[in-house]
């Protein structure tokens, strides 16, 4: 099962071509980031171990896994951070290792800790980095304009960052990485610590930037997010990618529904539901069986308690769902995707920051 | 694509920051001056009484004590700002800003170029404050000098403040991208600037000193900063608390030399550490 997930999936360009064509993008599509057998060592620590991907123009990819995976790593390569110890990466048609300025010129970055010059004004802020990016006057202003127009902070246009909310440096921070109008904005973590309204307008503006052209390449350890925006998902886990696809593919990968159940005897009911068609998977937990469908669960449902009755084994709770990312994750690693440090960290910044 | 001109972009940046923190803009512009004011009225005092003893050829120029130290505090000031000067990289790349402008096309060179660009100007203004305040309180620079002069003079002490400034501020931020942190940084600063301090004859003369230390004197860029300020501030030949001092055009021209290889120098260091970083 797990290997023709990964043939299919990661390495079948055609299968993500329907897949993209079914999400509503049509023209033919053309491979705006290419990733090759890439890996990278901090000291003898391997962050990433021979990533290959490739992510299409115009698509939203995203990049899960839980902290420390090695997400950053990659994002701070693509984009010229660091350097390439291995591998091969193109961007935009340019090669990374040899033409690194033309690839700076065709991608706006939108760190994952706050990158603003407090002292700075939104004007200001904006104002430098058109700048740095030598667009010719005239057209820099027009687009600070526009950008500031596009993330609603007119009335904050002299104010300086330290006295923007949290929300707002995001949008901020957003607004500069797109003013260069780049091929592809990159996202590290992107609402990070940000609470849910707010994570909500911002992918409002993003999707809007997306929808005009902009692929977006982002990170994120946030599943619902990566299940509601992208197109296509790589779940990355200690520097590897474990498995690709759309949101739709990874969840139906396990099969359509899930089925939990704790029994009198958990070991024998395993071997008895195993065998049956209609079931894919079965896995025994500490809390019971998690047995994954390759059919509507409504119907499962009756059929299998019926069969476990008549093996005189007891259930004492079931319960039926949807799979979720969660759950991909646990498939493939065995661990959760725990959010803990980030939701502690969430709790911290709010607590702070009050707004 | 404009002309290559993104270290004006640094440059601006830093300017800003500068004229926008009011009160810092004024202690650094305040703070040299009143150094003068204090430590030469207080000293003055001292030298005179026992430089009367000694003889001068008649005849011959004899410029006072803060008139000499008017120079030194001059270099000083210049030193000690330009060695903190790079400290802002140290912020931007702790607080994650390094990080947009080495994303960004602007090569690194003009970042290093920016940064000293912006420290020099800040070195200029202190020293035409200085000297504005210095004349003010009986400094005798210029003396005798036509107004045209004057001029000469006036510019050639801001070019070897500016070449100096520049030498030092490229040393610096150096320095700051290879550092962690603030203090680490201040520590090397301090640790360096005590021998550059000691071996120069920024505030008193050293012609009585072990030949260890004169000679010590000869790599350091302070004394050929001094040299080419008393030449253009005070003149060719004087002296000062007793000793005989004759600088010539030639002489200077060599000192110019120096810095301006002590600042390439600088550059090339500079270069090597931006090269080399890595900043995430
Ligand atoms: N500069 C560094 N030096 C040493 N180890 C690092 C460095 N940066 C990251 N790491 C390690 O590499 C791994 C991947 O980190 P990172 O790419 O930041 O992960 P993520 O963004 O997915 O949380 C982590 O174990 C982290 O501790
Ligand atoms: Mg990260």
């Amino acid at each position: 099962m797990r290997l023709f997930l990964n043939l299919e999936f990661n390495l079948n360009p055609l299968l993500r071509y329907k897949s993209l064509k079914v999400s509503g993008i049509s023209e033919m599509q053309n491979k705006i980031i290419e990733v090759n057998n890439l890996e990278h060592n901090y000291g003898d620590f391997r962050a990433v171990d021979d990533v290959s991907f490739y992510v299409f123009e115009g698509e939203i990819f995203s990049f899960l896994g839980p902290n420390g995976a090695g997400k950053s790593t990659v994002i701070n390569i693509l984009i010229t951070l660091l350097p390439i110890q291995k591998g091969t990466i193109k961007v935009d048609g340019y090669d990374l290792a040899t033409q690194p300025e033309q690839v700076r010129r065709s991608i706006g970055i939108v760190f994952q800790d706050e990158t603003l010059d407090r002292d700075l004004t939104v004007w200001e802020t904006l104002e430098f980095h058109g700048r740095l990016y030598a667009i010719p006057r005239n057209q820099r202003r027009q687009r600070i304009d526009e950008m500031i127009q596009l993330v609603e902070l007119d009335d904050k246009r002299n104010v300086r960052t330290r006295n923007l909310s949290g929300g707002m440096k995001r949008r901020l921070e957003i607004a500069r990485g797109l003013m260069t109008r780049p091929k592809v904005l990159f996202l590290d973590e992107p609402t990070l610590g940000l609470d849910t309204q707010t994570r909500m307008r911002l992918w409002e503006y993003l999707k809007e930037v997306n929808e005009e052209g902009t692929t977006i390449f982002m990170t994120t350890h946030y599943m619902d997010e990566a299940d509601q925006v992208s197109d296509w998902i790589s779940i990355l886990d200690k520097g590897k990618v474990i498995i690709s696809g759309t949101p739709l593919m990874l969840k139906n990968a396990l099969g359509m529904d899930m089925i939990s159940l704790e029994t009198s005897d958990d070991a024998r009911a395993a071997d008895i539901l195993k065998i049956l068609d209609v079931v894919n998977n079965v896995k025994v937990t500490s809390k019971g069986l998690v047995v994954t469908i390759n059919s509507d669960g409504t119907h499962c449902l009756p059929v299998i308690m019926d069969k476990l009755k008549g093996s005189d084994i007891g259930i004492t709770s079931v319960n039926l769902k949807k799979p979720t990312l969660d759950d991909v994750f646990v498939h493939y690693t065995g661990r959760e995707l725990r959010n803990d440090s980030a939701e502690r960290m969430t709790s911290r910044m709010l607590s702070r920051g009050g707004r | 694509m404009t002309m290559s001109s993104e270290f004006l972009t640094i440059y601006w940046r830093d300017m800003l920051r500068f004229f926008r923190f009011r009160a810092l803009l004024f202690s650094s512009l305040v703070q040299p001056a009143l150094w003068l004011a204090l430590y030469g009225a207080a000293m003055s005092s001292n030298f005179s009484r026992f430089t009367f003893a000694l003889t001068i050829p008649p005849g011959d120029i004899s410029v006072s004590y803060l008139t000499f130290l008017g120079a030194g505090v001059i270099a000083l000031t210049t030193l000690f700002t330009s060695l903190f000067g790079g400290v802002s990289l140290l912020f931007d790349k702790n607080w994650g800003l390094m990080r947009e402008i080495f994303a960004s096309p602007t090569p690194r060179t003009h970042i290093i170029i920016g940064v000293g660009l912006s420290g020099v100007t800040k070195s200029i203004l202190q020293v035409v404050v200085i000297m504005v305040f210095g004349l003010l309180i009986g400094v005798e620079f210029f003396q005798g000098y036509s107004i045209f002069e004057t001029a000469t003079a006036i510019l050639g002490i801001l070019v070897f403040v500016a070449i100096f400034s520049l030498g030092f501020l490229f040393f610096s931020s150096a320095i700051s991208m290879s550092m962690e942190t603030p203090e680490s940084l201040q520590g090397i600063i301090t640790l360096l600037s005590l021998p550059l301090f000691f071996a120069s004859n920024a505030l008193y003369p050293i012609d009585s000193f072990p030949p260890f230390i004169q000679y010590l004197s000869l790599l350091n860029p302070l004394t050929y900063l001094i040299y080419g300020l008393r030449y253009f501030a005070i003149g060719t030949d004087f002296y000062a608390m007793g000793y005989h001092y004759s600088y010539d055009l030639q002489q200077t021209i060599v000192a110019f030399l120096a810095l301006v290889f002590f600042c390439v120098l600088m550059f090339l260091l500079a270069w090597r550490v931006f090269e080399k970083a890595i900043v995430t």
